[in-house]
């Protein structure tokens, strides 16, 4: 019998790709009894009823078949309607709206879309932890950009500056931010798109998070800007503002000549987005702004509670102005993020993501997710107190 | 009236204040004040625990009645629903619209002391022309709470 040699088959490019960063403490708990987890990217209330009953009735009428490739026609329709009425956003449904396999198949089909072997894509960090692999296994070159607390983990115009050459592609547009919880204003994006619109480059911006900023701010996407929608794709989805994370459902909006590149791919790996989610997400855009509000100040009253909590223990926590994460500094501890929450899930039980998950500029940070009750994270914030006073001793 | 501090407070009246003044945005004092005076002017009734009774040995019997009144002019339903909600034994009356008129959940030990109690004191009463009883079998959802079934987080520990 002959043996494989597994490394001529597989591809090099998706070898070197790193396991997430948060493998190892995964397994760790995983063997732990009675683990009490902040590690949760997802929100903890159930998809509001009303929209699994859209989806329960849809199955009632067996609409069981394939959509057309772009999504249900009165989906994108809802999605038209929605973008602009929250967003300012004008896309035409017929070719500029596309339904995705949740925000991520967006991402992954936009990138593709665009990055020949070579290009660089932009992306600041820290952030969500798709976009290296994503654009790695499209041949692209990453080009990482620290943002830092210093700044409210904004891109600035001078580190854009900075980081532009002749073969930049794609600048990658996480906000508001998971894990940073940092948000970029009209004012910030305004210096951005200054700077975009002299040059052939795309925006993907990633907007999953667009209904939860807090504090009275209201998200700003970039293609409500000036001269800004020809040149980005907007990437939002259902999952977390309308807790529906495993309906898997997205849109993609851009320019037609670039969405028409991102359906091929989509038609070809895809076929359609899930026809029972679809029939879901019409009622959640229809009918469901009232659910979305609740979660929001319910978040928001947890999002107090928890920064104070980390501000009391003395862990630096500025105040997130979207997502749903708290990311304070372990950095007054004199440990690396990874040491401080391995310790604190042997010592304490505790479950938190080390910063650096996320891009190196992480460290010195952890991500503590708010998605849950306020029992929950007090009981969380008083384990911390208890394993930080132990360790100062 | 602060409806952000009464929708926390009607989740769960145990928060502590240094909480319920993180989560409102409010100072511990503010918080401490308003609760004094929405107790004083009566919008805070009271605090109570949510209690899944059947857990116990020692159930305790609800139950539903229904009663029709003869309504009293100059004071309509205001008088017999006086009288009906002295009872200890009665645990909330409402006044309500379509086929009867006074809902009246009335607690007891066993089904025949809550239907003696029905038989002897409500049905008694002047202006009550009938009642009906109907037995609560199960709680499935008290006061906002479910007590049916166990509704875990089946979320793992970590998701990105």
């Amino acid at each position: 019998m002959s043996t494989v040699n597994y490394d001529r088959i597989l591809n090099p490019c998706v070898k070197d790709i790193k396991p997430s960063g948060i493998r190892k403490f995964f397994d760790i708990a995983e063997t732990m009894q009675d683990v009490i987890s902040l590690g949760v990217g997802e929100p903890d209330f159930p998809t509001p009823w009303k929209i699994r009953r859209a989806g329960i009735a849809s199955l009632e009428h067996s609409q069981t078949r394939y959509t057309s490739n772009s999504g249900l026609e009165h989906l994108r329709r809802e999605v038209a309607h929605y973008v602009k009425d929250k967003y300012d956003l004008t896309y035409d449904y017929k070719n500029e709206i596309l339904i995705t396999v949740g925000g991520s198949e967006a991402i992954d089909a936009a990138i593709r879309a665009v990055v020949c072997p070579g290009d660089e894509v932009i992306i600041p960090q820290p952030s969500y932890v798709c976009y290296e692999p994503m654009t790695a296994l499209a041949g692209g070159v990453p080009v990482i950009i620290q943002t830092d607390a210093e700044h409210e983990f904004k891109l600035t115009p001078e580190a854009l500056l900075a980081h532009l050459t002749p073969k930049t592609k794609v600048l990658i547009l996480p906000y508001p931010c998971n894990p940073t919880g940092g948000i970029m204003e009209k004012e910030d994006l305004d210096k951005i798109a200054e700077i975009l619109r002299e040059r052939d480059i795309l925006v993907i911006s990633d907007e999953i998070y667009a209904e939860l900023t807090y504090g009275g701010k209201r998200h700003v996407s970039i293609a409500s800007i000036d001269g800004m929608a020809e040149r980005t794709v907007v990437v939002n989805g259902f999952s977390k503002s309308f807790s529906m994370t495993g309906w898997r459902m997205g849109y993609a909006c851009g320019p037609a000549p670039i969405m028409q590149e991102i359906r091929k791919i989509h038609q070809y790996a895809i076929m359609c987005a899930p026809t029972t989610s679809q029939y879901a997400a019409i009622e959640a855009l229809r009918s469901c702004d009232t659910n979305v509000q609740e979660m929001r100040e319910e978040y928001d009253m947890r999002r107090r509670l928890i920064v104070s909590g980390f501000n009391k223990l003395g862990l630096k926590c500025r105040e997130p102005k979207g997502a749903f994460y708290a990311f304070p500094s372990i950095a007054s501890t004199g440990m690396t993020s990874e040491e401080f929450c391995e310790k604190l899930l042997y010592a304490k039980k505790v479950a938190v993501v080390p910063g650096p998950a996320f891009g190196q500029g992480g460290e010195g940070f952890i991500r503590a997710s708010y998605c849950y009750s306020v029992e929950h994270i007090n009981e969380a914030l008083k384990r911390i107190g208890e394993f930080l006073e132990e360790i100062r001793q | 009236m602060n409806m952000k501090l009464l929708k926390l407070l009607s989740k769960n009246a145990r928060y502590s204040v240094e909480d319920l003044a993180v989560m409102t945005g409010m100072n511990e004092d503010a918080v401490k004040q308003e609760m004094a005076q929405m107790e004083k002017d009566g919008l805070i009734r009271g605090y109570k625990a949510v209690i899944d009774w059947e857990r116990m040995d020692s159930s305790t019997v609800s139950a539903i009645i229904e009663l029709k009144v003869t309504p009293k002019a100059g004071l309509g339903f205001e008088e017999v629903a006086q009288r009906v909600m002295k009872y200890p034994e009665v645990e909330s009356v409402y006044l309500m619209s379509g086929g009867y008129d006074l809902s009246v959940v009335v607690k007891g030990k066993t089904f025949q002391e809550v239907a003696l109690f029905v038989a002897k004191e409500l049905s008694t009463i002047d202006s009550v022309l009938s009642t009906s009883t109907h037995f609560v079998l199960r709680r499935y959802k008290e006061l906002d709470v479910e007590l049916f079934g166990e509704d875990g987080d089946d979320r793992g520990n970590f998701s990105l």
